[in-house]
């Protein structure tokens, strides 16, 4: 009896072993030996850990500090490396506080002879502006093998050959770390490396427009780089850079040559992060660039996470730096801020999590499902799943569909300090000029295409229509009546509504373009939209935008091309209408105003002015404006200047994308701050809360497999009677 | 010996391809960034990489320099021993292949094999059971799946496995043995992806052997036609099936574009596809050159592979 059950189990065993289920049935039973969730892509044992989870759609281009100029990079280096300053927080307005400086840092200014003037000086008395800056001591940095050292304390890894590189392959492969106390000569090493003729810093023109003596240096560093080295490591400290001293060991002190009180906001950036020579000497090494060993992809900072794990293939990892002292949470906030809870961790400790992992999500439906299982603590909405988690009220405010409340979702809206526009090519003979005739036309456009509409069709509602190109936060914004374009808009029932389409066509008679038709010429207007989006994708938008022209009789004819030929067209003045976006450095109109500023022209020297947009007034408006403190008289200023650009319309203004994100209940301290990159540190995840709802939202479903085996063993029953059956009919035959 | 001027005919069809879409302006451009982007900055990205020279013709110097003092001469002969050189953003191609390949392989193996299995005893049933209701709704089914779009599958597939069943994770990659879980649904979603091609091609074969004398003659000894089918026609099958799977057994390497981007694999079809959006010039010239090098081996194995299935060819 025994002998005959083995025989029936091994022969199920072997015959299960010869199927095809083998292959589904083994790592289903692998899968069900874990204790967790089997769709859980993380492993079990991280479940009650302080880890946050987050995706990354795009590999970072840069991690070195002095080269990175993406929001998609300062996601992880905005927690690595600490600047000087930081942005509060909590605080709205956007607020400049100390990050690594004891204090923010006060600009002294002096005429040609030394002699020290008033703030409020005129900028042409002024020759020089100093900024004297001093961090804390006692700040240390993570722990890296640049700084490990021998009980003779001799560096171990600075002197290294291709023999010693034989079986390092990351930098993990090196045995010994070190670190050393943070200096203010790391500060002046990176503002040389800007000048670094290895190296692109995207800021390096402005900074040498800016910084005393850094153009010189710049040209120097080249010149030895090229007769001296042309490769390997290049002592910066060995040179000096008249407009960046060292004081003592903490202080230091900038030289600008011009008055630029905006230059506080780039001393938030990561490109005045401080860098060790050590860490420069350790990675221009021979033999480390060929093993991928580099800045570029291992940063070294002070910040509270260090990256432990660098591979955008897959996913980044940051872990608590062990070295970092420590920085207390805000202690002051808006007024509403401590009834929401975000003061709940006022004067405590950071960081908050012990670990950060973002995963690589290409596709947008994968990462929006991993989050909604609760794979991911936050996430942001894409079209495709908006009408999910998102609607409407009666009041047209945003609100979580029902869903999304029962998971505990939580939204975020935020006015980003972003502007997506339309810009006429003022070099262009027809849309561009200083003739009544072109300014008519423009304004008459700006009024056809109906920018709410497009907010509403396809960007979900999520954007706020421009009144002109400072948005919402920044100094200068007016909300009310009086901040409405009165060229494009009417303030009726307490709100800006755009003006009719019959007013935009009295513009067109006025301009000599009488319904879309030339009226010297005879023939219709044609204008012509330069874009670099083509496909099915981009359709939809196009017609809907030639349908806005078309109100006024002009045939807008799209002019697809792929990136380079647009970015051609743009240097070389050829486009004539075109979209484009800026997203702000910093909370400043000046940011948005130079966008505009003649000696900015793209034409003539590749400036970020796309529009090519000249005018002598405005450019002298600006040069006063943007070295005045915020107050009153700056408003004035910018209120005209604003009037100006209005009045010229180079630019169909567009709209201010508003953004959208969601976040689950275990994450808290969540308050949108479009400034800062450090936020991670804020963070505070309920690990216990997590892991619960995880278990609840996943429990694996067998009903619906077991019916389809069902139905086919039902379907397959007659086949395999049919089978039988042949099979004895040819044996008889 | 055809295989290298075939390589050097690929070299210089990707060469120009890819440098009439994109120059090196335009690639310094991309890798730059769109802001504050100076022209110095774009002279100094194009030296660091060699991409100021001519393109392929250099009429400055003399001699063979005119020649081997280009943009094509010096990217393209490195590739012929596999020395690919390092991407334009300074990363090591060779070592980033040698650890892509291994996520790709992961999916498109088991993809390949467990597949083949499957499809050929699907097609075996339908051949079996010509004519009756299950061949006809069999290869009805097929057309069917035939007509739906990869991308449906993969969609799909993650919705009802990972989202709604929870049987999976959605998407995503580990190492080890910890890729196993990442595995199952790429590797189930290719093979019902695949199922309806496959299946009618492999009936077909069947069914060409089943109407051959050498079959006939089988039955009229009176063996069952299961045995018919197993014993005769499945080995005589397997000539064309093999002709088509070795071709692209080298070819398993370079992953699958799509899958990968859907499952976060971290493969080398993603490589290459992520290369070309960034227009990188150097990875997207190796992994084309690396293509092309595996379809000539793959073309190769199958002349070897007819000996061993066939014994009438030989190989001179």
């Amino acid at each position: 009896m025994t002998r005959k059950l083995i025989k029936i189990v091994n022969r199920l065993i072997f015959r299960t072993c010869r199927t095809p289920y083998f292959f589904i049935w083994v790592p289903l039973f692998c899968i069900a030996c874990g204790p967790s969730s089997w769709n859980n892509p993380y492993p079990y044992q991280e479940s009650n850990e302080l880890v946050y989870y987050d995706s990354f759609s795009e590999r970072p281009k840069h991690l070195d500090p002095v080269s990175s100029y993406s929001s998609n990079e300062y996601i992880f280096l905005g927690q690595i490396y600490e600047p000087l300053l930081q942005y509060h927080f909590l605080k709205r307005p956007y607020e400049l506080a100390p990050l690594t400086a004891i204090n923010l840092p006060i600009a002294i200014y002096q005429d040609k002879d030394g002699k020290i003037l008033a703030e409020d000086s005129k900028a042409e008395d002024i020759a020089s502006v100093k900024y004297r800056i001093s961090i804390k001591p006692g700040i240390l940095y993570q722990p890296h093998p640049a700084f490990a050292k021998d009980k003779s304390d001799n560096y171990l890894y600075h002197k290294l050959n291709l023999t010693d590189l034989k079986d390092i392959h990351t930098l993990s492969d090196f045995d010994n770390t070190g670190t050393r106390e943070l200096l203010a000569s790391d500060y002046i090493y990176q503002i040389k490396r800007m000048a670094h003729p290895r190296i692109h810093s995207p800021i390096a023109g402005l900074m040498e427009k800016y910084i005393l003596g850094l153009d010189k240096f710049s040209d120097e560093l080249k010149n030895i780089y090229q007769i001296k080295l042309n490769s390997g490591f290049l002592n910066l400290n060995d040179h000096e850079l008249s407009g960046a001293k060292l004081i003592d060991k903490y202080t230091f002190e900038i030289t600008l040559k011009e008055k630029y009180p905006q230059f506080l906001y780039w001393l938030s950036m990561s490109f005045f992060s401080p860098m060790p020579w050590e860490a420069d000497l350790f990675y221009s090494q021979k033999g480390f660039a060929e093993k991928n060993i580099s800045l570029d992809w291992y940063p070294i900072g002070t910040g509270p996470f260090m990256l432990t794990e660098n591979n955008p293939n897959r996913r980044m990892v940051l872990e608590r730096n062990p070295n970092f002292r420590g920085e207390l949470f805000p202690i002051d906030g808006e007024n509403k801020d401590r009834d929401i809870g975000l003061l709940d961790d006022a004067g405590k400790k950071m960081p908050f999590i012990d670990k950060a992992i973002y995963s690589l999500e290409k596709e947008s439906i994968p990462a929006w499902n991993k989050f909604l299982q609760g794979y991911y603590d936050t996430s942001g909405i894409v079209s495709d799943s908006f009408d999910q988690a998102v609607q409407f009220n009666t009041q047209g405010d945003a609100q979580l569909t029902e869903e999304m409340e029962q998971k505990g979702i939580k939204l975020l809206t935020t006015t980003t300090a972003s502007t997506y526009y339309m810009g006429f090519n003022m070099a262009d003979d027809l849309v561009g000029g200083n003739t009544e005739r072109a300014r008519l036309l423009r304004r008459a456009i700006s009024i056809a295409v109906d920018y709410e509409e497009y907010i509403s069709i396809f960007a979900n509602g999520r954007g706020k229509p421009a009144q002109g190109p400072i948005p919402p936060g920044i100094f200068g914004y007016v909300s009310d009546e009086t901040g409405i374009n009165p060229y494009v808009y009417q303030w009726e029932n307490n709100k800006a509504i755009r003006q009719s389409v019959e007013q935009a066509k009295e513009l067109m008679s006025k301009a000599g373009y009488k319904n879309g038709r030339d009226e010297i010429t005879g023939k219709p207007l044609v204008l012509n939209l330069d874009t670099p989006a083509a496909g099915p994708g981009s359709k939809a938008s196009f017609d809907w935008l030639r349908k806005q022209f078309a109100k006024l009789g002009i045939n807008l004819v799209i002019r697809a091309t792929d990136y380079n030929r647009f970015q051609e067209k743009m240097r070389k003045g050829t486009a004539q209408i075109f979209q484009w976006g800026w997203n702000a450095d910093y909370p400043d109109p000046e940011n948005f105003f130079f966008l505009l500023y003649g000696p900015n022209a793209k034409i003539d020297h590749n400036g970020e002015n796309a529009a090519n947009y000249q005018n002598e007034k405005f450019d002298l408006l600006f040069d006063q404006m943007k070295s005045m403190k915020n107050g009153p008289e700056r408003q004035k200023l910018i209120n005209q200047i604003v009037e100006l650009v209005r009045y010229d319309a180079p630019w169909l203004w567009g709209y201010h994308p508003v953004g959208f994100s969601l976040h689950h209940d275990w994450y808290k301290n969540a308050k949108p701050n479009l400034m800062a990159n450090n936020t991670l540190k804020y963070k505070r995840i309920n690990p216990k809360l997590r892991a619960e709802k995880r278990i609840e939202w996943n429990k694996p479903i067998w009903w619906p497999i077991v019916i389809v085996l069902f139905v086919f063993s039902v379907i397959l029953l007659p086949a395999f009677i049919l089978y039988r059956r042949k099979e004895n009919q040819l044996i008889s035959w | 010996m055809y295989a290298l001027p075939i390589l050097i005919g690929v070299n210089i069809i990707t060469f120009v391809l890819f440098f009439v879409v994109n120059t090196p302006d335009d690639m310094a451009r991309m890798h730059l960034g769109i802001k504050r982007v100076s022209e110095a900055a774009i002279v100094k990205w194009k030296d660091d990489r060699g991409y100021n020279k001519p393109i392929l013709f250099n009429g400055r110097v003399d001699g063979t320099k005119k020649i081997t003092e280009t943009i094509f001469f010096q990217n393209s002969v490195k590739l012929f021993v596999f020395d690919f050189g390092r991407s334009d953003s300074g990363r090591d191609i060779g070592y980033d292949i040698s650890q892509r390949m291994w996520p790709s392989l992961a999916i498109t193996v088991p993809s390949l094999f467990i597949g083949l299995l499957a499809y050929i005893s699907f097609g075996l049933i339908l051949a079996f059971f010509r004519g009756s209701y299950v061949d006809v709704s069999g290869v009805v089914l097929c057309v069917i799946m035939m007509s739906i779009s990869g991308l449906f599958y993969i969609i799909g597939g993650q919705y009802l496995i990972g989202k709604f069943l929870h049987l999976v994770p959605i998407s995503g990659y580990d190492t080890g043995l910890n890729a196993f879980k990442f595995i199952i649904l790429p590797v189930l979603v290719g093979l019902i992806g695949g199922i309806g091609a496959s299946t009618r091609w492999y009936r077909t074969i069947f069914l060409e052997e089943m109407n051959k004398d050498y079959v006939r003659t089988a039955r009229a000894k009176g063996l069952p036609e299961s045995r018919v089918l197993y014993r005769h026609v499945l080995t005589n099958g397997l000539i064309p099936i093999l002709t088509g799977v070795v071709v692209i057994l080298p070819s398993l390497f370079m992953g699958s574009l799509i899958v990968e981007s859907f499952f976060a694999i971290p493969g080398l079809g993603s490589y290459t596809i992520d290369a070309i959006n960034r227009q990188d010039f150097a990875i997207v010239r190796s992994m084309v050159f690396l293509g092309s090098v595996l379809y000539i081996i793959g073309l190769i194995l199958t002349d070897i592979s007819y000996t061993f299935v066939d014994p009438r060819v030989r190989l001179n």
